[in-house]
């Protein structure tokens, strides 16, 4: 494990709600999660989750029909209700983003180098000429060939890989505390996922960023994660070290994502996640009942009459948790 | 870059010949004789043959399209039938009158227009957004001669803020050029203000909601810096476009315009033109117009190449 220290990035019971004309949505429910520097947590769950929701809430990038309440900790500052002025100071220089597409997230109309100078400019006094010097070694930094003509060059001149890049020197121009990564190779070709990816973890490590990884792909979580939070209907249901999440996974909504029984670095099914009957629901409220009962092939009467909390097993209480109330693990015992 | 202007240009100058040659057929397509329009009240046929032979008519028509095209590159367009005078030297002083104004116009169209537009995506749902549009609804409905004429009525008129009609060149009075101007260019660049505000809007509207807005608000910049650098760079293509397009009105609307204000301007020029069957300057005036709008399409090109960068190399490869 790389990582090190206090967390730098402390959520605490983060509840997003959305008012739409359809009522109310919950998006998120009861989030809790720690990251400490140089780490790489990951978050999975089909679409809908509320994983990108979770991430946007971190830096208050929700549009203002949503309700957030809980905590968000950057090391002593709280985030969730801090003034605009605030938040961004902290955007793009200690809580950095990189999302999905690299087609459409830089900006067509400017060169990569005005648009990594943007952010230097914003939150650091430097000079154009001071700020374009940094961006070339950015530029070289993620592996940009021959960075300094490439300054000057604009988005729709780079492949999709090669802009990705661009999307993480510009995420790191500021050396942020914390990386909040959402899907950032979903839009990749296969070949180059990988090499992004480890980037990704290998700047990490090197500047001791915190990195929130939000996938679909559990290969990836295999290779580069050092936790995992496994999300479901906006609530965890299960986190813990990966190599442990992996050989024993305790939520059937795991087990369920990882396509019978996996072991760690297996990639399930072509890296992705595999087919769970049934769909996440869109929740108006968030029920006092475990909300994959629909879904789940142990559920009973237990399951539809409370929310299962988000313990450790028992017998050996380690950080890997997850909320059931008949987790995978004790039923296999049993079965034994 | 320059690949892609050296294209444009080419393109702008076979449009040019073509204007020329239309121009020219056109203007012979016309009924009438124009020797018999020349002679006035002369019709004895000796006479008539004499101007025939003077005006080159008995020339063969490619002769006479050579004679033109020589003549118009020289500068030279040919005396009005009416006043004698050299239809360059009238296109001279009528035409610095309406670029004026149309500039002006123009300037009216695009502050008011991309003001609004981006006032009311910004403010999406608020009343400021109502009061765009309901702006924008009337600038669309009312026509450009009722809304001279109001504002002649009450502005000039009534107020005395500004004078009625007539014109002072920018040369002799810059202060009293421009207090002449100022009510002739609120009107005639509302109607397409409104049209600019419409496709600003949603034009800000479409480039709010990309990605990259998402992405400078993640780096922390200000709404002032998203909503006028990033967003409004990305919608200023489409503002051009429909300036662009919008110059046709521009050029139709200053004729009615300078005949409302009396401005002596090309518009005025080519009415007098029309009713007096004035064929050289008809011709001139055709042939300036032309020229005009393919110099103004072909700058409105550079200005979205130096807008958008993809237009560049999309231009350069083709
Ligand atoms: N602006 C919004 N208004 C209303 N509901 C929203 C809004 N944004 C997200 N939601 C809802 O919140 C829930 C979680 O969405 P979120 O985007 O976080 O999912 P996700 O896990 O990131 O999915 P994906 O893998 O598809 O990106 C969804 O049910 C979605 O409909
Ligand atoms: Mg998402």
């Amino acid at each position: 494990m790389t990582a090190q220290g206090e967390p730098v990035l402390t959520v605490r019971d983060l509840r997003v709600t959305f008012r739409t004309d359809d009522g109310p949505v919950s998006a998120v429910d009861s989030v809790s999660f720690d990251v400490r520097p140089g780490e790489v947590l990951a978050v999975v769950g089909e679409s809908g989750c509320g994983k990108s929701v979770t991430a946007m809430s971190i830096a208050g990038l929700l549009p203002p029909s949503a309700t957030v309440t809980g905590s968000v900790r950057l090391r002593d500052q709280e985030l969730v209700g801090a003034p605009e002025p605030t938040l961004r100071r902290v955007r793009g220089a200690e809580v950095a983003y990189v999302f999905q597409e690299p087609m459409t997230s830089l900006n067509p109309v400017f060169t990569v180098g005005s648009q990594i100078t943007e952010t230097l400019r914003i939150h650091q006094k430097l000079s154009r000429k001071q700020a374009l010097a940094r961006a070339v070694e950015l530029l070289a930094l993620v592996g940009i060939p021959s960075p300094a003509s490439r300054v000057g060059a604009y988005p729709h001149q780079f492949s999709g890989g090669m802009r990705q890049r661009v999307m993480i020197a510009m995420a790191l121009a500021c050396d942020p505390a914390v990386l909040v990564a959402d899907e950032p190779t979903t839009a990749l070709d296969v070949t180059v996922q990988a090499a992004v990816l480890d980037l990704l973890r290998d700047l990490g490590t090197r500047l001791g960023t915190a990195i929130v990884l939000i996938t679909h792909d559990l290969g990836v979580v295999a290779d580069i994660a050092d936790r995992v939070l496994v999300m479901y209907a906006g609530r965890v249901v299960e986190t813990g070290p990966t190599q442990e999440l992996f050989d024993a996974p305790r939520h059937h909504y795991t087990l369920g994502l990882l396509g019978a029984v996996p072991t760690a670095g297996r990639r399930a099914a072509g890296g992705r996640l595999q087919e769970i009957p049934g769909l996440v629901p869109v929740l108006h409220e968030q029920p006092d009942a475990c909300t994959f009962a629909e879904r789940c092939p142990a559920a009973d009467e237990q399951c539809r009459a409370g929310a299962p909390a988000l313990e450790p097993r028992d017998t050996d209480p380690t950080t890997h948790r997850a909320a059931c109330w008949h987790p995978a693990d004790a039923l296999l015992t049993k079965g034994r | 870059m320059r690949s892609y202007l050296l294209h444009r240009l080419w393109q702008s100058a076979v449009t040019l010949v073509l204007a020329t040659i239309v121009v020219f057929l056109g203007v012979r397509a016309l009924p009438g004789d124009p020797a018999l329009a020349f002679a006035g009240e002369e019709r004895d046929p000796a006479s008539l043959a004499a101007i025939r032979e003077r005006l080159g008519l008995n020339d063969s028509l490619v002769v006479q399209y050579g004679k033109f095209v020589l003549g118009a590159l020289r500068g030279d367009l040919g005396t009005s039938t009416r006043t004698g005078i050299p239809v360059s030297t009238m296109i001279g002083t009528g035409l610095p009158v309406t670029i004026e104004l149309s500039l002006l116009a123009l300037l009216v169209a695009i502050v008011l227009g991309v003001t609004t537009g981006v006032v009311a995506a910004v403010r999406r749902g608020r009343p400021a957004e109502w009061f765009a549009n309901a702006l924008a609804l009337l600038g669309l409905s009312v026509p450009n001669f009722w809304l001279g004429l109001i504002a002649i009525l009450y502005l000039a008129v009534g107020l005395g803020l500004f004078p009625a009609s007539g014109f002072v060149p920018f040369g002799e009075d810059p202060v009293a050029n421009l207090h002449h101007l100022v009510l002739p260019a609120l009107v005639l660049g509302t109607g397409i203000a409104a049209i600019v505000m419409r496709q600003t809007r949603s034009a800000m509207l479409e480039s709010l909601g990309a990605d990259y807005i998402r992405t400078a608000r993640a780096k922390g910049a200000s709404p002032r810096a998203v909503i006028g650098r990033h967003a409004l760079r990305n919608s200023l293509v489409v503002v051009v476009t429909v300036v662009g397009l919008q110059l046709g009105i521009l050029i139709s609307g200053a004729v009615v315009t300078e005949r409302i204000f009396g401005l002596p301007g090309f518009g005025k020029m080519t009415i007098d033109a029309v009713f007096q069957r004035d064929y050289p300057v008809i011709q001139g005036v055709v042939l300036v117009t032309a020229a005009a709008y393919i110099l103004i399409n072909f700058l409105v090109d550079v200005a979205y190449s130096l807008i958008d960068p993809r237009i560049r190399v999309a231009g350069g490869q083709s």
